[in-house]
């Protein structure tokens, strides 16, 4: 059957499972908009600036696990996902973003709305496409689906001509795909699985340090299994959060430039480290020289790539996380290292994470406490960049598989706001909750009207400090105080949430914090609460730029409140 | 230092971009890349690069990782190391008088390189081998005087059969038509 480009397009995500579509429309997607009401099954959710679309495609696929879509127009629609594609590159969210380009004559002649975006893409993408005709255009999409979720997972772009939208093909959706230069490594080499275990079963000190990689995987039971069997504390990267739950005995939360003063001091004193499905960035590792000094690393990774790429591993396993850890798993001797536990535990004990201070004025941590407390855990958080991100890494609880979602490699301020709508539409039976800081908040703030329009029930907690906090905190640990330009006077965000006709509440108290949140959750659709938080208010624990992981250092008030880390065993 | 030198060799799809893929890769990591020689291979729709990278400078071992990350790259190998073959092709302009033509064309037969245009005042010479045979010559025939110089960069293979390039497939390719 003859069909346009559009429709081949069409067809294709739906056969590839798409449910939705975050675009914008131009010039050169007219026949393909034109076309969407025939396909129902494609929900579009028109963004107000394609950034948001980008994010919010991104949102929905770390939310899902399934790939997200979103669609630009040429030029400066194609532009403005650059970000949000990037953003997709460094933390290998699955996503298809898709873009028209001016019509096949006019390519090369710096026609209107005519940017190479192909070009400008080329490192920021798994990979991309420019679509030279119709016929090409069904194993193109069959291709950039497969891409973008398999081996690690990625942002793949297809560039689409208007004309090769108009011309009409026979429809032919290729059952499979042939890309002979790609061929991820699934099963992890039997020998190296080998030698893993040997070190496993023969380590007195063992660390696990488990990142986004067990998420996209599915990996949580194969981890639990494995840290249970051979008794070995876990440790997480800040994507890595909700890999295995934090309420678990042998949960030692994240490690890293903020990480917990005990989590870090136990990866600087493992004598073996097990990293699963993390990369080493240097927030995580601090000073990669001085990093694990004492321990043998086994990185287990699906991207080759990865491997020494930051720091000297001693058994490498390239594979799936799932499949690796369950050929793992057949061979790992149950173990006890009851005395190193005991050490983890009493470093926990004696560096509790964070202190909450009474404090006559409103404090982020004790915002994020309420916030856990009042939705029992259960909520999906997505987080802004910068000092929001990190209290709410370190003061929720996530017990559950892909509940954070935060822009870690790109550290995206704006992502939230259009990420937490993705998520939200991704999975509309879970309450969403987007912590956002005053700064990143405007970046993205348009998006307030998508969610308007669409009804997309998104929980905004803005922890506004008036400031760009987080480059404010740098300003004040390493600048002398110099705040240049980070005082922000921000917009009335009530009067704003009231323009877009969403309901807000302000709140300034600390007795006020739990009935706003439990308004919030009362509320059917969208919800946005001004907190207004102790506006110098630091991020602590802090390991500084160019120190080791052991050299952390933790807030200098103690307080009075120690926020109990651990209910059940 | 030619002990640092890498020989990369890369199997890749003849598609339009892929040599635009690899430039950014090098240049986007920071690798520190000697010359690039690309050309048809014997597979249909597949070229075969030649890549000679700085190890002094450069993790060789990421550059071939990074490399056969791209979706376009079928394999990468590093010859360093192996039994390889290695040639460059330069073609060289020398200006040449009458009382210096001679003497060049002397130089020229010790090389077995060739003349392949003449003109009333300079010769342009090809001359084929590694890069010390073409680095010797050059050396010589700069007191004449060089127009111009232009080098291909280096190719390589690794000497017998199969080749390791040819690699995983073709070996097991062959291996299927031995048994069938």
């Amino acid at each position: 059957m003859k069909m346009s480009g559009a429709q081949i397009l069409c067809e294709g995500m739906v056969k590839e499972g798409v449910e939705v579509i975050f675009g914008f429309p131009g010039g050169v997607l007219l026949p393909l908009y034109d076309i969407f009401p025939q396909y129902p099954q494609l929900r579009h959710i028109l963004v107000r600036h394609e950034q948001g679309a980008a994010h919010a495609a991104d949102g929905y696929a770390r939310a899902t696990g399934k790939v997200g879509v979103c669609l630009a127009t040429s030029g400066p629609g194609a532009t403005n996902l650059v970000t949000g594609i990037a953003n997709a590159y460094l933390d290998s969210s699955p996503m298809v973003a898709i873009t028209g380009q001016v019509a096949r004559p006019f390519i090369g002649r710096d026609a209107f709305q005519e940017i190479d975006i192909t070009g400008i893409t080329l490192p920021i993408t798994k990979h991309n496409y420019l679509v030279p005709d119709t016929g090409s255009l069904a194993r193109i999409v069959k291709e950039a689906f497969h891409l973008a979720r398999s081996g690690r997972p990625g942002p793949v772009l297809i560039d689409i001509p208007r004309d090769v939208f108009v011309d009409e093909v026979e429809f032919h959706y290729p059952a499979r795909v042939n890309l002979p230069g790609y061929k991820p490594t699934l099963e992890g080499h039997p020998a190296q699985v080998k030698k893993a275990v040997k070190l496993i079963n023969e380590a007195h000190q063992p660390v696990i340090i488990a990142g986004r990689g067990v998420i996209i995987s599915g990996a949580y039971d194969e981890l639990k299994y494995l840290a249970e069997t051979a008794q070995v504390p876990v440790i997480t990267t800040l994507l890595g959060i909700g890999s295995f739950p934090e309420s678990h005995v042998l949960s030692f939360g994240m490690l890293g430039m903020h990480g917990m003063a005990y989590a870090n001091m136990a990866v600087s004193a493992a004598d073996l480290i097990i990293a699963i499905g993390m990369r080493f960035d240097d927030r995580a590792t601090a000073r990669t020289s001085a990093f694990a000094p004492h321990a043998h690393i086994i990185h287990i990774d699906i991207d080759p790539a990865e491997i020494g790429k930051n720091v000297r591993v001693d058994v490498p396993i390239v594979g799936d996380i799932k499949l690796v850890l369950k050929a793992l798993n057949e061979l790992v001797i149950s173990s006890e290292h009851v005395a190193w536990v005991r050490q983890l535990d009493d470093w926990r004990q004696e560096h509790p994470l964070v202190e909450i201070r009474d404090s006559e004025g409103l404090l982020p941590q004790f915002v994020i406490r309420k916030i856990y407390e009042v939705t029992g855990g259960e909520a999906i958080v997505v987080t802004g960049v910068g000092q929001n991100q990190m209290w709410a890494a370190q003061h929720y609880w996530y017990n559950r598989p892909a509940s954070l979602i935060s822009s870690g490699g790109l550290g995206t301020m704006g992502f939230e706001l259009p990420a937490a709508m993705g998520a939200k539409v991704g999975r509309p039976e879970d309450t969403v909750w987007c912590i956002a800081g005053d700064g990143g908040f405007q970046m993205t703030i348009q998006e307030l009207a998508t969610i308007a329009q669409e009804k997309i029930a998104v929980k905004v907690a803005i922890l506004n400090n008036g400031y760009l906090g987080m480059v404010r905190q740098w300003q004040e640990m390493f600048y002398q105080r110099r705040y240049v330009a980070t005082p922000l006077s921000g917009p009335d965000f009530i009067g704003i949430a009231d323009a877009y006709g969403i309901p807000a509440l302000r709140v300034t108290r600390r007795e006020e914090v739990v009935p706003a949140v439990e308004q919030a959750m009362a509320e059917a659709g969208p919800f946005i609460i001004d907190f207004r938080i102790e506006p110098e208010e630091n991020v602590y624990p802090m390991v500084p730029p160019g120190a080791a992981l052991a050299e952390v250092l933790e807030e200098p008030e103690k307080g009075v409140a120690v926020w109990p880390r651990r209910s059940t065993p | 230092m030619a002990a640092t030198k890498h020989t990369l060799v890369a199997l890749v799809e003849d598609r339009p971009g892929v040599l635009n893929r690899m430039a950014s890769l090098f240049r986007r990591r920071g690798f520190n890349i000697e010359s690039i020689a690309v050309g048809h291979s014997e597979l249909p729709h597949l070229s075969r690069m030649t890549i000679v990278v700085d190890g002094a400078t450069t993790m060789v071992e990421q550059v071939r990782k990074q490399l056969d990350k791209v979706v376009d790259v079928v394999k990468v190998s590093d010859l360093t190391g192996d039994d390889m073959i290695a040639r460059e092709l330069a073609l060289i302009k020398v200006y040449a008088t009458s009382a210096t033509r001679s003497e060049i064309i002397e130089i020229v037969d010790i090389f077995r390189a060739n003349i392949v245009d003449v003109s009333p005042d300079s010769l342009t010479i090809e001359v084929t081998g590694d890069e010390d045979k073409v680095n010797s010559l050059f050396n010589l025939l700069r007191g004449f005087g060089i127009k111009e110089i232009t080098r291909t960069g280096r190719v390589a293979m690794s000497r017998g059969t199969p080749g390791p390039l040819a690699g995983g497939e073709s070996v097991s390719r062959a291996k299927k038509r031995k048994s069938s």
